[in-house]
């Protein structure tokens, strides 16, 4: 059966990772759901945060094929319970006098922000975990969606836990 | 001391104990050239006549001394006549290091002439790669690459140097060789389980490939199977760690493996695999395969355990010490039934595939009584090959080499002579014409170093691997496999400056072979092969050992 999961990869912070770390996905055919990277409290290293819906047999080789790439330092799959994970919508949507209470009235149930406003348009930033992304533009789509990105989920473990604590899947 | 680029590659190179480096000169190389020319006779060039043939010779040169092999290209087409190569040695984890040169720093991105993106191509091929955009970083790149090429599992390392890098100076300083990652040793627990999984077994099979080789535990595997009672296989990379006339080795298995061998697997209740992936190759339909058995999965690479075939117990780890400690652990135990049924499964094989008569089994085993035990066998890829793994009689660990994973036509004559240039001595090259054909150029590069070389052509006018799937599957509807070619091998020789032979049958064969042997230089047999030889017994594809074809069916096929 396949299910989702996040994998964080930590990887030296040179140019030319990134393709490593995807074209291990393109040649074992495994399908990458969400990917973000950024900078680490460490200057030397980037961190990769990978979502993606896969069989548990491949979850085990996805994790130990990244494990096998020099650049890898670390690969742990972060577990549903044990971690928080964020991802960040910013939606445009189209506004007249009209719509503008409702898309209002969304933003504040949802507890998001609106970012820029124009006569004809508005920006909204709107953060949280994958699902709560998915019903706020569930909710705003009968505004008229005029154009939105999503970040793709980023993720820590919860507590003081880091990605050099011992986790049950690593490499 | 202050020395440029190219230098500091060449100094690198002698730092790791390279002695031969495989080659083609460029517009981007032309410092590391000068600097090899300046090294003097302390490493030793070898011009080939193409990069591919290059690259295939460090391999063979990798395979015939478990040393790193080195090739050596131009940018742009020298870089890309290497991908074959590097994806010949990465699919075999032969540890190789290729170096290429590239336009200056102040080019790169702006398509200038033979410029090409080497470490973006070989990103799937290779274990890691290197772009040097710093002279101060070249030297420890070099080391890290030799490191990376060795260490746990081998594999194919690039390191892609612009020219500018070769032509500015830093300051270099000679340091010992990197230590290679040390593979952890198994937990005492999984020794414990598998010992007990022997003790209740009663028909133990070991299947070793080339991480076994590699690990150069020939004599631990054996131990272990004299003291359980086991009988050993191999995958085709495994060829030649164990004597073929090893009483308790049944030979390879596999898709054209040895009818004992597959059959006394699958029939097995233990299988213990050592250094092995499961190819499909190896497997047929991975689904049905080994049904049977109980199994024991030991490799250095993490990422093969449970990676095509589900195992009871996977230990990635230090194999040759798991071999050993489970030797002392494990109980001593003779099994007559297994050995009853395992003797009748020789019978067998005998009975249905002993035709000493088919002339390419017959000039095989000639060929296997007549050489030193040191000569390495090289092959193509394709029936001769096959039949070179069934019949060649292996005497030394490392004689067998032959491109496994990836199935490289053309191979062959890169890696004899790289083989020869490694072992410092001779080498049999057993070809088809169709794989010859692919790189004979290289007849060139051996007539000038005076490789002591003999390649035996089995000439059948067809692409015969791929004819016999036809023959078998396709209602003989033979299409693209037949060579209509006019080629004169015996002239061919001669123009390149080789001597040459013709054979029309197994004597012909014999006195060519025994004059060759005596030559000094590289010689060329053509042996004439009936283009209905099949390669049997055959595993159907996505088949199971259990309905292989047959000598008999293949004759009815015939008729």
């Amino acid at each position: 059966m396949k299910n989702k999961f996040i994998i964080a990869i930590y990887v030296d912070n040179k140019s030319g990772v990134l393709s490593r770390v995807t074209a291990m996905f393109t040649r074992r055919g495994f399908n990458i759901d969400t990917l973000t990277v950024g900078e680490t409290e460490s200057p030397e290293y980037s961190r990769i945060t990978i979502s993606l819906t896969a069989e548990d047999a491949d979850k085990d080789q996805v994790v130990s094929q990244l494990g096998k790439l020099y650049n890898v330092k670390k690969v742990v799959v972060l577990s549903n319970e044990d971690c928080i994970k964020r991802e960040l919508l910013l939606i445009k949507l189209a506004n007249n006098d009209e719509i503008r209470p409702g898309i209002i009235e969304t933003c504040n149930i949802f507890r998001s922000k609106i970012i820029d406003f124009s006569e004809d348009a508005i920006s909204i930033e709107v953060t949280g975990d994958s699902q709560k992304i998915d019903a706020f533009i569930d909710n705003v789509k009968k505004f008229g969606i005029i154009e939105m990105c999503r970040t793709g989920i980023t993720a820590l473990d919860r507590g003081s836990a880091n990605i050099w604590s011992e986790h049950s899947e690593q490499a | 001391m202050k020395l440029n680029g190219a230098m500091v590659l060449t100094e690198t190179l002698k730092e790791q104990g390279v002695d031969t480096v495989f080659g083609y000169p460029g517009a981007t190389v032309i410092d590391i050239y000068d600097a090899l020319m300046r090294e003097g006779s302390e490493i030793k060039h070898v011009l080939t006549a193409d990069e591919q043939g290059a690259v295939h010779a460090a391999d063979g040169y990798a395979r015939a001394t478990g040393k790193v092999g080195v090739a050596i290209a131009t940018s742009g087409p020298g870089a890309t006549n290497l991908v074959t190569g590097i994806a010949t040695a990465f699919l075999d984890s032969i540890p190789l290091v290729a170096i290429t040169g590239n336009v200056r720093s102040s080019l790169i991105g702006r398509d200038a002439f033979q410029e090409i993106d080497i470490t973006g191509i070989t990103i799937p091929i290779t274990k890691h790669n290197f772009f040097v955009d710093n002279i101060e970083d070249l030297a420890d790149t070099v080391r890290t690459a030799f490191e990376i090429a060795q260490s746990g599992r081998p594999g194919p390392v690039l390191i892609d140097i612009p020219q500018d890098i070769q032509q500015e100076e830093c300051e270099f300083e000679t340091k010992e060789p990197l230590a290679l990652q040390e593979i952890n040793k198994a937990p005492d627990e999984d020794i414990e389980k598998a010992a007990s999984m022997i003790r209740e077994a009663k028909r133990p099979y070991i299947y070793f490939g080339g991480g076994a080789l590699r690990a150069d535990m020939g004599a631990e595997i054996k131990k272990l199977a004299d003291k359980i009672g086991a009988y050993m296989g191999c995958s085709m990379m495994g060829l030649s760690l164990i004597p073929t006339d090893e009483p308790r080795f049944l030979g390879m298995q596999g898709m054209h493996g040895h009818f004992a061998s597959s059959v006394a697997l699958a029939k097995s209740d233990l299988l213990i695999a050592i250094g092995v992936r499961f190819s499909d190759r190896a497997t047929g339909n991975t689904d049905r395969f080994a049904l049977n058995p109980r199994k024991i999965h030991i490799d250095c690479d993490r990422t093969e355990i449970g990676k095509n075939v589900t195992v009871d117990l996977g230990v990635q780890c230090d194999i040759k010490d798991f071999i050993v400690r489970l030797t002392e652990k494990a109980e001593e135990q003779s099994l007559p039934e297994w050995d009853e049924r395992i003797a009748s499964l020789i019978a067998r094989e005998k009975d249905a595939y002993d035709d000493k008569d088919f002339l390419p089994r017959a000039a095989i085993e000639f060929i296997a009584d007549n050489v030193s035990d040191e000569t390495r066998l090289v092959t193509d890829v394709g029936q001769h090959q096959m039949w070179a793994a069934q019949f060649y009689k292996f005497k030394n660990k490392r004689t067998w080499i032959s491109s496994g994973g990836l199935g490289t036509m053309g191979f062959g004559m890169g890696a004899a002579m790289g083989a020869s240039f490694g072992s410092k001595k001779p080498s049999v090259l057993i070809t088809g014409d169709g794989s010859f054909g692919m790189n004979l150029n290289e007849l060139a590069t051996a007539v000038t170093y005076n490789v002591p070389l003999i390649v035996v052509i089995f000439r059948n006018n067809v692409l015969g691997m791929v004819r016999q799937w036809q023959t078998l599957f396709y209602d003989k509807r033979y299409s693209g496999t037949e060579l209509d070619r006019k080629t004169d091998f015996v002239a061919l020789a001669s123009a390149f400056g080789a001597k040459g032979y013709k054979a029309d049958n197994i004597d012909e064969f014999k006195s060519a072979f025994l004059d060759a042997l005596k030559a000094d230089g590289p010689c060329v047999i053509d042996l004439a092969i009936d283009e209905d030889a099949m390669v049997l017994p055959m595993l159907r594809p996505g088949g199971t050992f259990d309905n292989l074809v047959t000598w008999k069916e293949a004759e009815e096929n015939e008729e």
